[in-house]
């Protein structure tokens, strides 16, 4: 098969369907869907009927529109301006809008992004193919089937592309090292196990450009040698599953993925595999040995996957987002892409905005941009006028970074260079009322739970750690506590077996760091200055005291 | 020791000169050299975990920590396994290890032949500074032999692992995670109503403190046959296996 | 640690018009007086040990009030309840060193092992479903008891650590004598938890 074939293809699927001369779109990701996006669907629907304007228009259920706390969210293509927090009355209104000539789209939020991983998101129906292919789709599939392995490797690797899961190793270098194994049986995995707090990047991939994820592996499958993938995607994401199990079915159909792909011998089977709710199942080891059906622990390395790893395999394991990166680099070329971002960090990143801020919701940027762009322009800043106080990156393996660095850019570099990471992309953004204690120990309560067991510092020294935190919290800390917290972090980074554990700490540390007055507050003066934790009046004193 | 058609890898430990096949743990050469490495998870015949972190060692140019009993030997590379930072680690370690459960040494029928007791001595652990956490915890003593005692588990997954890899029985697993994580019989079964445990007494054996003990029977008493000789029947095992193997 | 050994050999400098003895105490909380026992099985080197040392507060001795300030305190048992917490942290005040002497003291041992089950359901045990008189529990006299048991250095600073349950005699002899020269002893080297 050619690629005029497959497009031939997509566009009989898409004859099927009546089609208007215009597109509503509406927003069918798991943020619009929970504010009732169906009900718009529908309503517009029935009013379309009503006014016999089924030639006119048509309605498509697309993916993230990014502004989720403004949701259900509808854009029409003649003004592609999106229109927010709409209700099911509002349908002829929407309709109306076609007919007059459009405004200009001015919206920070908008328009100071660069989607490449998202470049499809609200634009194609996910649950359709063929949308995908007339978007380009699989075009870069079938343009690596006329290169080599090393071919597309040294393209991945010219892009500068640094995995998305959060650690940023070089993704090309990873290429190269799986590759490198030899005429074996290799496995290549999709790390869809998302699980910090407040970060839901990979979730609106999967949810708004499937086939994007399963493009990138097949592209990966290619250039590693290997010739099947799993996604291993988290069981809290249900509408993600279902859509990607529709995804690989199509693509199978397509003649895309599955055996012979492109009339080529290349076959490439994908099969999906539903986490149990672990968080530490997004550890690669873990993952594995999740996939394996065994207990998810994660187990020293080396050896890394890329030598031994799925049933003792080698195995290229990458995060969703680096997955969704593949396709573009290889149509545009690695050069195009390494010319975004900065010199060590290339290309755009997806953020999720969560918390303390006005635009709660996914943005996709270049790598290099400042903080401050993104929470202040992008994010529209802080809501009622509270003051900005720190932004947390890289979920609980991250850290807090305070106002003094809203300037520093955004790249893998500069994030650890604080005290925090990239990591996988979440946002979470505090204002003044917010605790920076309490944050710190809301993070080791993720961490205690989410510790698997295994090793001692990870599973008691978080626990500790949470306990000290708790202390400090109601206000019966002492400032012994405080070095204590510093020497049990040392310890428990340095000593456990995986990066959970290695991590944990770090929410701690970058607070005590960037806000040590704050620890102390709640330790001296016994108050908590944002007015979270609740110290009791007389936390601190001797029974006898508070008797009389 | 050094088996031929193996690459052979000199390097350094604690700067004394030492050599090693590639398929040689640091902890093997240290052993053959004499050079004490604390553990409690490794256990020679069974696979290696890495999770009581004991044994780490500095190796020089990594400024990762890493674990003596899965790092393969390279050459040249220098092995510190005692340095100030690790002594450190390594008490703060053993501390956190009785401060998780109720390891009361006293009345405790391991008393005396405990590793984690012995640690606690070799390595000068004068007290646990970390507070104690005082779970309650149960005993199982359904078994009609052996007690499983859940307040001096430390999880090294040493019954697990010998269940599994040498008894063949897979009795023993690891339910729960984090701090509540335990080890079980069958699916959290009683360990008296196990339909796989063959009561063969290695997880006994093999248990480095006083979670796993013989009934009416103090662990140093001469007449317990088992909590003797561990480092010796599992490598035994292991070798005869291997020439069955090549006979095969 | 060595500024506390050199109190004690500037003590008896210091001391030399009045009393060239150093003052010691020892002190019993929630513990079985085995440590104790385990001091007297020292035998006749107690009497050695006493040319040099003053014991000014002890249950082997009859002075009812802790002393000013002592150079040397050995601490035996866990601390358990409101009248522990206060005697300890009275002893600390007036003690230059502070031991915790045996497991109890040192790991809270023994009277830990109430702890998992907590403060209610253990008196109710003992007092309650197995009594055999009248089944009453005690809250006159018997101070109340704190819900966990706890090590000595949970609550004030200790400056050395003897293990054993009881740390044998030769351990405290040792210990004594060491700090009768000035010197901190090593004291993993010649006790353990447990024995």
């Amino acid at each position: 098969m050619i690629i005029e074939e497959l497009i031939e293809y997509a566009e009989k699927l898409n004859l099927r369907e009546k089609k208007g001369k215009h597109e509503i779109k509406v927003c069918s990701a798991a943020g619009c869907l929970s504010l009732k996006s169906e009900a718009v669907t529908e309503e517009l629907r029935k009013k379309i009927a009503e006014l016999g304007l089924e030639e006119e228009c048509s309605i498509k259920p697309v993916g993230c529109l990014g502004l989720c706390s403004k949701g259900p969210l509808v854009t029409i293509d003649k003004d592609n301006k999106v229109y927010q927090e709409v209700k099911a009355e509002q349908a002829s209104e929407i309709i109306e809008k076609l007919k007059i000539e459009p405004e200009k789209e001015s919206d920070h939020f908008f328009t100071r992004q660069q989607k490449i991983v998202l470049e499809n998101s609200g634009q194609v129906d996910p649950e359709k193919i063929q949308d995908y292919i007339l978007r380009d789709g699989y075009k870069a599939l079938h343009e690596v089937l006329e290169l080599t392995p090393q071919e597309v490797i040294d393209e991945i690797t010219l892009s500068g592309l640094r995995g998305r899961g959060g650690a940023g190793y070089p993704t090309g270098l990873k290429w190269s090292t799986v590759a490198k194994t030899g005429k074996v049986k290799k496995y290549v995995i999709c790390n869809a196990d998302e699980g910090d707090p407040g970060a839901f990047m990979d979730r609106s991939v999967l949810e708004g450009d499937p086939h994007r994820v399963l493009e990138g592996m097949a592209i990966a499958a290619y250039a590693v040698g290997a010739d099947e993938g799993y996604i291993y995607c988290r069981a809290e994401y249900p509408l993600a599953i279902k859509r990607l199990k529709n995804a690989i079915k199509q693509a199978e159909r397509a003649g895309v993925m599955g055996k012979n792909i492109f009339g080529t011998t290349f076959t490439f089977t994908v099969d999906l595999r539903i986490g149990a709710g672990a968080f530490v199942c997004g550890e690669e080891t873990a993952l594995i040995a999740s996939i394996e059906g065994k207990r998810g622990q994660p187990r020293p390395r080396p050896p890394y996957p890329a030598e031994v790893g799925l049933w003792g395999s080698p195995t290229l394991i990458n995060n969703v987002e680096t997955y969704a990166n593949i396709a573009p680099i290889i149509r545009n070329g690695g050069e195009w892409y390494s010319a975004i971002g900065t010199e060590k960090s290339k290309g755009t990143k997806v953020f999720a905005l969560a918390g303390k801020i006005q635009n709660t919701g996914l943005i996709e940027v270049p790598m290099g941009i400042s903080l401050r762009e993104v929470i202040f322009d992008i994010g529209g800043g802080i809501p009622d006028g509270k003051k900005f106080k720190a932004v947390q990156t890289g979920g609980p393996s991250g850290g807090c970074i305070p106002e003094q660095f809203l300037d520093n850019p955004i790249d893998y570099e500069s994030l650890s260079k604080l005290g925090s990471i990239m990591g996988s992309g979440g946002m979470i953004i505090m204002d003044e009322t917010s605790c920076m204690v309490d944050v710190a120990k809301y993070f080791l309560d993720f961490t205690k739970d989410e510790s698997c067991g295994k090793c001692v510092p990870c599973r008691v020294g978080t626990v500790q750690l949470y306990n000290i935190l708790d202390r400090i919290s109601k206000g019966e800390g002492t400032m012994e506590d405080l070095y204590e917290l510093e020497d049990l972090c040392d310890l428990v980074k340095n000593t456990s077996l995986c990066g959970l554990g290695q991590a944990a700490p770090n929410p701690v540390l970058s607070t005590l760091q960037y806000f040590r007055d704050e620890y102390v507050a709640h330790i001296i003066d016994k108050k908590c200055p944002a007015g979270v934790c609740k110290i009791h009046e007389h936390a601190g004193k001797k029974k006898s005291e508070v008797m009389e | 020791m050094v088996t031929p058609g193996k690459k052979v890898k000199t390097f350094t430990i604690d700067g004394k000169d030492v050599s090693g096949t590639e398929d040689q743990t640091v902890i093997e050469v240290c052993r053959e050299n004499n050079i004490e490495i604390p553990t409690l998870c490794h256990l020679d015949g069974l696979t290696e975990v890495g999770a009581c972190r004991l044994c780490l060692v500095e190796i020089k140019g990594s400024n990762k920590l890493l674990p003596a009993c899965v790092t393969k030997v390279a050459e040249g590379m220098e092995v510190l396994t005692a340095s100030d930072r690790l002594k450190n680690y390594r008490i703060k370690i053993l501390e956190l290890f009785f401060s998780e459960r109720n390891h009361i040494c006293s009345v405790c029928v391991s008393n005396g032949i405990c590793e984690l007791q012995n640690l606690g001595q070799k390595l000068g652990m004068t007290h646990v500074h970390y507070p104690y956490l005082f779970p309650k915890v149960n005993v199982d003593a359904s078994h009609e032999r052996f007690v499983l005692d859940h307040n001096r588990c430390i999880l090294c997954t040493r019954c697990v692992r010998v269940c599994d890899e040498i008894e063949g029985a897979h009795t023993w697993d690891i339910m729960g995670r984090g701090i509540e994580s335990m080890v079980i019989t069958d699916l959290n079964k009683p360990w008296g109503d196990s339909d796989s445990c063959t009561s063969c007494g290695k997880c006994i054996a093999v248990c480095p403190t006083g979670a796993l003990v013989e009934k009416y029977k103090n662990a140093v008493d001469k007449t317990s046959k088992y909590k003797k000789d561990k480092l010796k029947f599992l490598p035994y095992l292991t070798t005869m296996r291997e020439v069955k193997n090549e006979q095969s | 640690m060595s500024k506390v050994s050199e109190d004690i050999i500037n003590n008896k400098a210091d001391d030399n018009t009045t009393s060239a003895k150093v003052k010691a105490a020892t002190v019993w909380l929630d513990g079985c007086s085995g440590c104790h026992m385990s001091f007297l099985d020292m035998d006749e080197r107690i009497i050695e040990l006493l040319q040099k040392v003053d014991l000014c507060y002890s249950p082997l001795v009859d002075h009812k009030d802790f002393p000013d300030m002592v150079d040397l305190t050995l601490v035996e048992g866990a601390v358990s309840s409101h009248e522990d917490l206060e005697k300890i942290k009275k002893v600390r005040e007036h003690t230059k060193i502070l031991v915790s002497l045996g497991d109890c003291a040192v790991t809270a041992n023994v009277p830990s092992m109430r702890n998992p089950f907590g403060v209610k359901a253990i008196m109710n045990h003992a007092y309650v479903e197995t009594a055999v008189t009248k089944d009453i529990i005690p809250n006159e006299v018997v101070p109340e008891l704190f819900e966990y048991s706890r090590p000595v250095h949970n609550f004030v600073k200790v400056d050395l650590f003897l293990q054993g349950c009881p740390p044998p005699a030769d351990a405290i002899y040792f210990l004594l004598t060491e700090l009768l020269e000035g010197r901190m002893p090593d004291l993993t080297k010649v006790s353990r938890l447990g024995k």
